[in-house]
């Protein structure tokens, strides 16, 4: 096998593998920036200076949770109040982090760490796709994450830039950029009945728990006990 | 506001959010791990995004909306279709937000 085309190509960056993470994190790139904008701009209504705004973009990268946190702030919580929940409403990337973690065997441990500071819903998906496909290619993969957390970055920059000037944070249907996207990844993923069988039943789950008052909780709840139907399902029909 | 408290605070969401991404990489990435298990985690990724998608889509303001006022489930039609038919992320994400942009347009 040509060396280069090995699962560990990636110590050097090459610039070869900045193009085509450029292409493949495009997606990515559109729903980041609206979203990161509407965060910045609410951020700064808030009372975040610009650089503490900038900065939890840089620094944290999880999108809902910093909207979340934003509104926490801005009701008065307390700093642990707002870590605790941000603690709940990330607790899903553990199970996404798991998923990807046997695709990643073989990446040095300094590669893995820098590997889950970028991990997001959006790259999680994103990667869980690349993966399908065969080993992952190191330096593209993060490449990928640098973009995607580049873009968050620059949105959330922009929308403190622009605070003063916005009053709507919902202009010309931007909200939906990660919504749409989750369809377009979600119809991706789906290999088959039982794929089918998980997403319907993960939804109404997360629905479900949602309305029986399970709050942050709901999406992981919902994970768990769809993706256990899921194995069970594929071991009964195997028999 | 106090902006030295709220760097502190992006500090400690920082500090809740890291190791639950790296941790799980840490640990597994070179283990050899139980069929089921590996089964399992492969139903993650559809099970994660489908409950994410279902309250982004089908939750307004924390209730349940499934009725055609509901603009973000009118515009999951038309982009599902999208997704898939074409299997294009661009195509689905320009159709969605054209369809949510249109209905507010519109004042539907």
């Amino acid at each position: 096998m040509d060396v280069r085309t090995s699962a560990l190509d990636g110590a050097r960056w090459a610039p070869g593998a900045f193009g085509e993470a450029l292409r493949q994190a495009a997606p990515i790139v559109l729903g980041y920036l609206p979203v990161g904008f509407a965060y910045g701009v609410l951020a700064l209504k808030t009372g975040l200076s610009p650089l503490n705004a900038v900065l939890m973009s840089a620094l944290v990268f999880a999108g809902s949770a910093q909207l979340i946190a934003v509104g926490l702030l801005a009701a008065g919580a307390s700093p642990l109040s707002v870590a605790a929940t941000t603690f709940v409403v990330n607790l899903r990337h553990l199970l996404m982090a798991a998923s990807l973690a046997p695709h990643l065997r073989g990446w040095p441990a300094s590669r893995l760490a820098w590997f889950g500071f970028q991990l997001t819903d959006e790259t999680f998906a994103l990667h869980s796709l690349r993966f399908m496909q065969g080993p992952p290619r190191v330096a593209q993969t993060l490449w990928i994450n640098a973009v995607a957390h580049g873009a968050w970055v620059a949105g959330s920059a922009l929308g403190v830039a622009a605070s003063a000037a916005v009053a709507d944070v919902r202009p010309l249907g931007l909200d939906y950029a990660l919504p749409a996207m989750f369809i377009a990844l979600v119809v991706g993923q789906v290999r088959g009945a039982v794929h089918v069988l998980v997403g319907l039943a993960a939804a109404g789950l997360a629905l479900g728990l949602h309305a029986a008052g399970a709050g942050p909780w709901s999406v992981i709840l919902a994970t768990l006990g769809a993706a256990a139907l899921g194995t069970g399902v594929s071991a009964w029909t195997r028999r | 506001m106090d902006q030295t408290l709220i760097f502190l605070t992006i500090l400690g969401m920082a500090v809740a959010t890291y190791p639950v991404r790296a941790l799980p990489l840490l640990a597994l990435a070179s283990r050899d791990l139980h069929p089921g298990l590996r089964r399992f985690l492969g139903f993650v990724p559809t099970a994660v995004l489908s409950a994410m998608l279902a309250q982004g889509v089908l939750l307004e303001d924390g209730s349940l909306s499934v009725g055609p006022d509901n603009i973000f489930l009118l515009a999951a039609v038309p982009a599902f279709a999208t997704a898939i038919l074409t299997r294009s992320f661009f195509g689905t994400v320009a159709v969605g937000m054209g369809v949510v942009a249109g209905c507010r347009y519109f004042g539907l």
